[in-house]
C-alpha cells in the first residue's frame, strides 16, 4: 500500500490518470454516451403508414417538428412562458438579494441564507402541490380575495383571454407564478454572490465625488450586478424549458415543451419526435450560454 | 457601515414580501395536513383532524416507496462521493489538457433541463437493453450528484496550503500518510456536507426518475401518482411534512458544517 503510494507520488501523470478515469468512463459513457444516442435517435423518422420507427439517417423529424403549426406553437408558449418567468423572478430577487448582500450582518445574514437555502432545497412535488392547494377555486386565494372585497378584481383577471381560466389553479396565469415560485431561490443567489463583490470602496468613492444614492446604485451597484442576474436567468430559463410536471399540475390546457417530450416518448411511442423536441432546448441554452458567457455571467455562478 | 437598522423601508417591504412569498406556501401543506375535508381545498378546513396521519402510516405502499428511495439515495450518494472526490482531487492543483472541457461534463447534467437527462438516459437504456430498475435509477442520480460532491471538495482543497502538504512529506510521512492525516482531515466536512446535499437532490428526484424508473416507485414517485387520487387528498399532505423533514435535515447538517467559511455548502443545486 505504501509502495504503491510512493510510486503514484513519483508519477504524478499516472496518479492524475487513476483518478480521473473512473469519474470520466462514468460521465462519458453513461451521459454523454446517452445524449448521443438521444441525439441519434433524432434522426430516426417514425414510418406515417406502418407506425414503425425508420432507422435511417434523415431530418424527417425535424421537419415535422418546424412545419407544424402546433409544434410551433408549444415552441412560443414555452419561450415566452420562460422569458415572462425570467424576469419576474429578477425583480421578486433583486430587493431579497440586495437586502441580504448589503444589510444583513452575522445572525441575520446567516437568516437570510436558510431563508432563501431551505425552500429552494424543500421537495419539488410538495411544491408544487402547496400551489395547487393555494390557488385552488375553493382555496386560500379566493377567500383572501373576498376577504379583501377583491373578488372582481380576481375574476377580472381570470377572465382575461390568453392568461385567464376558471381558476387560478386552471389557468397560465397559475402556471407563471407557480414557476416563478420554484426557480426564485436559484435567483436570488448567484445575484446575491455578485453583490457581495461590488467593492465597497467604489460606493465609497461615489458618494464623495457627490452622486446620490439613486445614480449609486443605477451607474454602479446595478450594472455590476447584471452578471449575476445573467447568471440567475440562465437557470430560471433553463428549468423553464425542460419543465413537463408543473403544466400538468397547475395551468390551463396547452402544453409545453417538455411535456411534449415526455408525452412522444411514453404513450404516443414516437422516441424520434421526442428527441427531436428535447433538442430544442438544448439549441436555446447553447445559444444563450453564449450571449451569458460574452456578458460574463460565468464568473458569477 | 450600513446595519441591519438602516434598512430602507421600501427595500425592507419588497424583500419581506418575497421572503413571505418564498415561505407560505410551506406553511399552507402543514395547515391541510389536519383539515377534515379529503376532496377539495376548501379555505378555512371546515375542522382539524389528526386521523390522516394514522392513515398515511398505515399505507404498505408509501413506505415501500420510502425505502426504495432511501436505497436508491444512499447508493448514489455512495459513487457521487466516490467518483467526485476523484474529480476534485485531480483538479484542484494542476492544470491538464482537457481540463476545462471536463469542468463543463461536470456541469453538464445540471445545466441541461433535467428532462434531456432523462430521455437520453432512458433512449440509451433501451438502446443497451436494459430493464428500467433500481439499478437505472441510481445511474441517473449518481450521474447528476457528481457534480454537487466535487463542487464542495473541490472549494475547500482550493483553501489547503499546498505547504502544508509539503510539510508534511518533508519531514518523513509517505504519501498515504499525509492524505491520512493533513488531507483528510482539512476535506472531511466538505465531503459530508457533499454527501447530504446529494442525498437530499436524490431523495427528491422525478424529473430524470420518472424516465428511468420503469415500473419502480421511489417516494417522489408514489407522491407524484397520489396527486391525481381525488379522495383522502391530506394523507399526501402529511407526506409531504415528512419528505420536507427527510431533505430538511440534511441541508441543515450541511449548512452547520460549512458555515462560516468560503464554501457556504448548498447554494447550488
Amino acid at each position: 500500500m505504501r509502495a504503491i503510494g510512493r510510486a503514484l507520488y513519483a508519477h504524478p501523470r499516472i496518479w492524475l490518470a487513476v483518478l480521473l478515469v473512473p469519474p470520466l468512463v462514468w460521465l462519458g459513457v453513461v451521459y454523454l454516451g446517452s445524449l448521443a444516442a438521444l441525439l441519434v435517435q433524432s434522426l430516426f423518422h417514425i414510418d406515417d403508414f406502418s407506425g414503425v420507427i425508420v432507422r435511417e439517417p434523415s431530418l424527417a423529424t425535424y421537419r415535422q417538428l418546424v412545419t407544424t403549426p402546433a409544434n410551433i406553437d408549444i415552441i412560443v408558449r414555452t419561450l415566452m412562458m420562460a422569458m415572462a418567468v425570467t424576469l419576474a423572478c429578477a425583480l421578486v430577487a433583486y430587493p431579497i438579494a440586495y437586502r441580504a448582500a448589503f444589510f444583513a450582518r452575522g445572525r441575520s445574514k446567516a437568516f437570510f441564507y436558510l431563508a432563501v437555502m431551505l425552500p429552494m432545497w424543500a421537495s419539488y412535488l410538495v411544491k408544487v402541490y402547496a400551489w395547487r392547494q393555494v390557488l385552488a377555486r375553493e382555496g386560500i386565494m379566493t377567500w383572501f380575495a373576498d376577504v379583501l372585497h377583491l373578488r372582481w378584481a380576481l375574476d377580472g383577471v381570470l377572465g382575461l383571454p390568453a392568461i385567464g381560466g376558471p381558476s387560478l389553479s386552471a389557468s397560465q396565469l397559475g402556471t407563471f407564478i407557480v414557476f416563478t415560485y420554484m426557480w426564485l431561490p436559484y435567483m436570488i443567489l448567484p445575484i446575491q454572490a455578485a453583490l457581495e463583490r461590488v467593492p465597497s470602496h467604489l460606493l465609497s468613492a461615489s458618494a464623495d465625488l457627490g452622486a446620490r444614492p439613486h445614480q449609486t446604485f443605477l451607474r454602479i451597484v446595478l450594472p455590476l450586478s447584471l452578471p449575476g442576474v445573467i447568471a440567475g436567468s440562465i437557470f430560471t430559463f433553463s428549468l423553464t424549458l425542460g419543465d413537463y410536471i408543473i403544466p400538468g399540475l397547475v395551468g390551463a390546457p396547452g402544453y409545453f415543451i417538455g411535456m411534449m417530450v415526455y408525452l412522444q416518448q411514453g404513450t404516443a411511442g414516437n422516441i424520434p419526435l421526442a428527441a427531436a423536441f428535447s433538442v430544442v432546448p438544448m439549441v436555446i441554452i447553447a445559444l444563450y450560454l453564449a450571449f451569458a458567457r460574452r456578458a460574463g455571467a460565468f464568473d458569477a455562478l | 457601515m450600513r446595519s441591519e437598522t438602516k434598512t430602507p423601508l421600501g427595500l425592507r417591504l419588497t424583500s419581506g414580501a418575497g421572503l413571505l412569498f418564498l415561505h407560505f406556501p410551506i406553511a399552507i401543506i402543514a395547515l391541510y395536513a389536519f383539515t377534515t375535508e379529503d376532496r377539495t381545498y376548501q379555505f378555512p378546513p371546515p375542522g382539524l383532524t389528526l386521523r390522516w396521519f394514522a392513515s398515511a402510516f398505515a399505507r404498505s405502499d408509501m413506505w415501500q416507496a420510502l425505502w426504495l428511495s432511501l436505497r436508491v439515495g444512499a447508493l448514489a450518494t455512495l459513487l457521487a462521493l466516490l467518483l467526485g472526490t476523484m474529480v476534485a482531487a485531480a483538479m484542484f492543483r494542476r492544470g491538464f489538457y482537457g481540463k476545462d472541457a471536463l469542468t463543463l461534463l461536470l456541469t453538464l447534467p445540471i445545466a441541461l433541463p433535467g428532462i434531456i437527462t432523462g430521455i437520453a438516459l432512458l433512449s440509451s437504456i433501451k438502446l443497451a437493453g436494459l430493464t428500467p430498475s433500481m439499478l437505472t435509477i441510481v445511474l441517473g442520480h449518481a450521474t447528476f450528484c457528481i457534480v454537487i460532491v466535487y463542487n464542495n471538495v473541490v472549494a475547500r482543497l482550493r483553501r489547503l496550503p499546498y505547504s502544508m502538504v509539503e510539510a508534511s512529506l518533508d519531514l518523513g510521512a509517505d504519501p498515504l500518510q499525509t492524505f491520512r492525516l493533513v488531507v483528510f482531515p482539512h476535506m472531511a466536512t466538505s465531503l459530508l456536507a457533499g454527501g447530504l446535499l446529494a442525498f437530499a437532490l436524490s431523495f427528491d428526484e422525478i424529473i430524470v426518475t420518472l424516465f428511468t424508473a420503469g415500473t419502480e416507485q421511489t417516494l417522489p414517485i408514489w407522491f407524484y401518482a397520489e396527486l391525481f387520487r381525488p379522495r383522502e387528498r391530506p394523507i399526501t399532505n402529511v407526506v409531504a411534512l415528512l419528505v420536507i423533514a427527510v431533505t430538511t435535515v440534511p441541508i441543515l447538517l450541511a449548512y452547520r458544517l460549512t458555515r462560516g467559511s468560503d464554501d457556504v455548502a448548498g447554494l447550488g443545486k
